[in-house]
């Protein structure tokens, strides 16, 4: 059997395999359906300082090969995060990652700040690149400037590894990523969801309440890939890839690509068991293939 | 309640009429608890345009056969496709989601049990349910035309079965709150599964009556499970996801003016 462990800017992953913030919950509601022990990390849903309520309904939109979720962050705050959801989730058997965002970077090293505190957290995951919050979250993530503002508060109030995940709704991911480098990110994860949208033809309105939403599913595949092979050769911190996968192909894609580990997300709305298969996936390729370790194929892309 | 993802097999496939199906489901291990109003999430096989599983409710529980009764209204590609599945095919379900209708909440209680179009599907099962715990449901049915009116023999099995009809072509003519009924009894409570303009005239009824109701409420979901956040209701309590906090809601809870 391959050795499919992997090291995530220092911390140690049993697979290459988390599962995306706002696609897994909080990880206990696919408990009766998958077992979570098998699972390399579960990122959390996005959490912000303060609760809010997201965004009207319709938030989604079924498209070709994906979906459009305009939800908006909703969340009750991080107090509630640790004091009612941290307790339910810090014992289980595999790392869990909390997903952060904010509309100011302030709020970002505040929230940051506070679960710096959560002995079972190892990792943050800051969120520069939400496209469906009008204040703050991707206006942050497309500039150079607003990118380096977050990290440097965050790293100001939180001590433990960073993973910033990048907007693909920019000129050149290369240079956000080189700069959330420079600011002192571990890690990036890449890409967040593609901006898009979605017309009902009969009403004559967009189908979603705030008329745009993040693009997600097989679809956005191959603009992953090309951002994570941009964003390894840019800079020299793990890189975390995520976007349409769904299978141990589409993982195995990714890691030879460059990235370190993947992240599964709108997959877990069609099987919410598909992380374990993708990590069982990666190891039995591995093995048929005749590598002792998913090491040998991180961004060992022919050129 | 515990949920599963499992391959179950088609035992039949019967359409009541040329828009519907009905595909009644088995498995070769006993079939899970299920509360009547819980819904169940199909994987669609073979509809390249449909990407999410298809969120269906509960129509019946046959627990002597085994079997699992979904009643379909055709109205996309992805419904059409499954209209096309065959006995002895298999059906991938993550199942059971949601809350479900309130059980019964006094022995012999009268519950109105109100239907529009394919939304009269899990009042079957509720239906039957009910009777069982000792209470009296009753049921009022309301479609277009007469040959929408569905599985009104299982129904009047049940309980008394009273419908309406758009065109007037069975029952009395008009929407479902226009029946007489509503003028000449008394019910102790209401639950409603329908199109929204009516389970909003039935939750203004019984509101003017005075009368408890409970209403099944289908917002378009993804993940079923809480987790995608897509299908909320706003409520009193905030945005809540209808496929765990609901799908059934009491009247009092939502934000609906009525």
């Amino acid at each position: 059997m391959a050795d499919i462990h992997v090291n995530l800017a220092g911390i140690s992953l049993k697979n290459p395999v988390m599962t995306a913030s706002g696609t897994f919950g909080y990880g206990t509601e696919f408990a009766d359906l998958v077992n979570l022990s098998d699972i390399g990390a579960i990122i959390v849903k996005g959490t912000t300082l303060h609760p809010r309520q997201g965004n009207d309904y319709p938030r989604m939109a079924e498209t070709a090969s994906g979906m459009l979720n305009c939800v908006g962050l909703q969340n009750k705050g991080v107090d509630y995060f640790c004091t009612h959801i941290y307790p339910q989730i810090k014992d289980l058997d595999t790392r869990v990652l909390v997903n952060v965002s904010g509309s100011a970077p302030e709020d970002y090293a505040e929230c940051a700040a506070r679960i710096n505190a959560l002995d079972a957290i190892p990792a943050i995951e800051l969120n520069i690149s939400c496209p469906n919050v009008k204040q703050g979250g991707m206006a942050f993530g497309v500039t150079v400037e607003g990118a380096q503002s977050v990290v440097k508060a965050v790293r100001k109030t939180y001590h433990k590894p960073i993973i910033v995940k990048l907007s693909p709704n920019v000129t050149n991911i290369a240079d956000i990523a080189r700069a959330v480098e420079a600011a002192g990110a571990d890690a990036v994860s890449c890409i967040n969801t593609l901006m898009g949208m979605a017309i009902d033809i009969e009403r004559r309105r967009p189908v979603l309440s705030i008329a745009t939403g993040g693009l997600s599913g097989p679809c956005i595949k191959p603009v992953a890939l090309r951002c994570v092979w941009q964003v390894a050769q840019a800079v020299s911190i793990p890189v975390v890839g995520l976007g349409g996968i769904s299978t141990a192909t589409d993982a195995i894609e990714f890691l030879l690509t460059g990235a370190t580990a993947i992240q599964i997300g709108t997959a877990n709305f069609l099987d919410p068991a598909v992380s374990v298969k993708v990590a069982q996936g990666i190891s039995h390729w591995l093995d048929q293939h005749g590598c002792r370790s998913v090491q040998e194929i991180i961004g060992q892309l022919e050129s | 309640m515990q949920k599963f993802l499992r391959d179950l097999t088609v035992s039949e496939v019967s359409f009541p009429h040329k828009r519907y199906v009905l595909i009644k489901l088995t498995d070769t291990q006993p079939l899970p608890p299920m509360l009547p109003g819980q819904f169940v999430e199909v994987k669609v096989e073979g509809s390249p345009s449909t990407f999410l599983r298809r969120p269906i409710s509960i129509n019946y529980v046959d627990t002597a056969a085994n079997q699992l009764w979904l009643l379909i209204a055709m109205v996309g590609a992805g419904t059409r496709t499954l209209g096309t599945l065959k006995a002895g095919d298999h059906l991938n379900l993550l199942f059971p989601l949601g809350n479900g209708f309130s059980p019964m909440q006094q022995q012999g209680e009268t519950v109105l049990l109100v239907g529009g179009g394919v939304g009269v599907a899990p009042l079957l099962q509720y239906g039957k349910v009910l009777k069982q715990q000792g209470a009296q449901p009753i049921f009022l049915l309301g479609s277009r035309t007469a040959e929408d009116l569905l599985q009104l023999d299982l129904f009047q099995a049940i309980a008394p079965v009273y419908t309406t009809t758009e065109d007037g072509s069975a029952g009395e003519k008009g929407f479902v709150t226009q029946h007489s009924i509503l003028s000449t009894m008394h019910f102790d409570r209401i639950s409603c599964c329908g199109p929204k303009p009516m389970m909003v005239s039935v939750a203004r009824y019984a509101k003017q009556t005075n009368t408890p109701c409970e209403v099944s409420l289908e917002n378009m979901m993804a993940c079923g499970l809480g987790a995608c956040l897509c299908c909320v209701e706003k409520t009193v309590k905030g945005n809540v996801c209808v496929c765990t906090e609901g799908p059934v809601f009491n009247i009092n809870d939502l934000t609906w003016e009525i």
